[in-house]
């Protein structure tokens, strides 16, 4: 009963709560670059108002196109039901193995490359393009960095490693959980498409990789498009913040249930507000520095998996 | 990154103060929109000097955004055309083209004396009109060129905040 509960909660909240993480991320921003901010609320202003507007769907473009928001807000919505954000009861816990968990986002990031590919526009497949180079060079990263979790645990199952660390908090010291710490901010940074790997607030299509692929949507469908890209960043953050810092998740009662709503709420925006204090900081990286940048995080991940197996504490 | 951080404790709030909400220009599209406009701007043959001041009304002192008006990269995601110039012979198909993109509802507005009746641009060879001779124009910015102060005044019209 706590995972049914647990997992309708999670649903409800990272789709609630992820623009308004968006918004606290702009706000962040705004206040460090001395402007006022729109506040954190605008982006379901701006999701609003695209719901009332005409959708439009470009001359020659095909039932790819259409499909491809439904499919990425649908993925990430089963990711959002699946990880353990508020329980790891989850109903769905049989599947929340970080290897579905990976290949359905991928799945969502496929669709919509496919249908930036599918406009005919030379920036949609530039954009489709770039986000397969550095999809390729993220998916391995976040496959070994969490596997090095998973070695200690014997279990590739998500739930299994939080509810792990919860028994035995001292293991997120060790040096694989470090490394592969380290490792996965990298790879989160690259997923959601933040600055040094893409910048969501550009206006310049040479330097785009996501804002590319979604040039052509209108509507609805661009309503659809940014709220389920908002929702992956949350998840990401959120499964961060789960692997890491995995304390106030309910396990068993459902009195815990809104201690683990709170807890993870305030995590995903301490986590993102962190990220957007830091994006201040730094410039996007040139395009071709980027697989550097994942090379290195990927080495990272390869160092956690090998001290997981070499430096065991007694 | 030091310096970076020092400087922006130092500075702080940049951002005047904002001023007294103005009587909306178009209400029932400032109800549409409900406090969201995202611009597509579309310069038709403008000297750039419009775009200096639309960079500034956007920047930090004037922060455009503030009041729910957001700039964006494709006619698809906008809500509004901020054209500004005389549409000069090269750029009418273009302006023509990126008015039928925007989805419905929208709103074009001519920013600056040229876009409104070409200004001192008015019957040279390579003109072929003001802004409203190629597309229906909703609203106008008079200014050669307009200042921060009545864009930001303009936008707010439209967001209703």
């Amino acid at each position: 009963m706590t995972g049914i509960i647990g997992a309708v909660l999670q649903v409800v909240l990272v789709a609630a709560g992820a623009p308004l993480l968006v918004g606290l991320m702009r706000q962040v921003r705004a206040r460090a670059e001395g402007r006022a901010g729109a506040g954190i609320l605008q982006p379901w202003r701006d999701l609003r108002k695209l719901l009332r507007k005409e959708p439009i769907t470009p001359h020659g473009t095909g039932p790819l196109f259409r499909m491809a928001p439904l499919l990425l807000a649908g993925t990430t919505l089963v990711v959002a039901a699946m990880i353990p954000l508020v329980t790891t009861r989850s109903p769905l816990d049989g599947a929340a193995d970080l290897f579905a968990v990976t290949a359905l986002l991928a799945l969502g990031t496929v669709a919509l490359a496919l249908a930036g590919l599918d406009t005919g526009t030379a920036f949609g497949g530039m954009g489709a393009s770039r986000e397969m180079v550095v999809l390729a060079l993220v998916e391995p990263t976040i496959l070994l960095s969490t596997f090095a979790m998973s070695v200690r645990v014997g279990s590739t199952n998500l739930g299994a490693i939080v509810t792990s660390v919860l028994d035995d908090p001292q293991q997120v010291v060790f040096p694989a959980s470090l490394l592969a710490l380290v490792a996965l901010v990298v790879v989160v940074i690259a997923e959601a498409g933040r600055i040094p790997v893409d910048n969501p607030s550009t206006h310049l299509e040479l330097t785009m990789i996501h804002e590319a692929m979604v040039l052509e949507y209108a509507g609805p469908d661009l309503a659809l498009v940014e709220w389920a890209s908002a929702m992956r960043l949350t998840v990401l953050l959120g499964l961060l913040a789960g692997l890491f810092a995995p304390w106030g998740i309910a396990v068993d009662s459902p009195a815990m249930l809104p201690v683990g709503a709170a807890a993870i709420a305030a995590k995903v925006a301490v986590a993102g507000a962190a990220l957007a204090a830091a994006e201040v900081f730094m410039a996007k990286l040139r395009m071709f520095r980027v697989p550097e940048l994942l090379a290195g995080s990927f080495v990272l991940a390869l160092f956690a998996v090998a001290s997981s197996f070499f430096l065991v504490a007694p | 990154m030091r310096d970076l951080f020092r400087k922006i404790r130092k500075t702080g709030r940049v951002a005047q103060d904002a001023p007294r909400a103005p009587e909306p220009v178009l209400p029932e599209r400032a109800r549409d929109l409900g406090g969201s406009v995202q611009i597509r701007h579309v310069d038709a043959g403008s000297c750039n000097g419009c775009e200096v001041e639309i960079a500034s009304a956007f920047g930090p002192v004037y922060d455009a955004e503030r009041y729910g008006a957001r700039q964006v990269a494709s006619p698809r995601h906008a809500d509004a055309l901020l054209v500004t110039g005389p549409v000069t012979r090269n750029m009418e198909m273009a302006l023509r083209r990126t008015y039928e993109a925007v989805p419905e509802p929208k709103v074009v507005i001519a920013l600056g004396d040229c876009a409104r009746n070409c200004g001192v641009f008015a019957e040279a060879y390579g003109v072929v009109g003001a802004v409203g001779d190629v597309v229906p124009v909703d609203l106008e910015i008079p200014g050669c060129p307009p200042e921060p102060e009545a864009i930001v005044a303009a936008l707010r019209g439209l967001t209703g905040r």
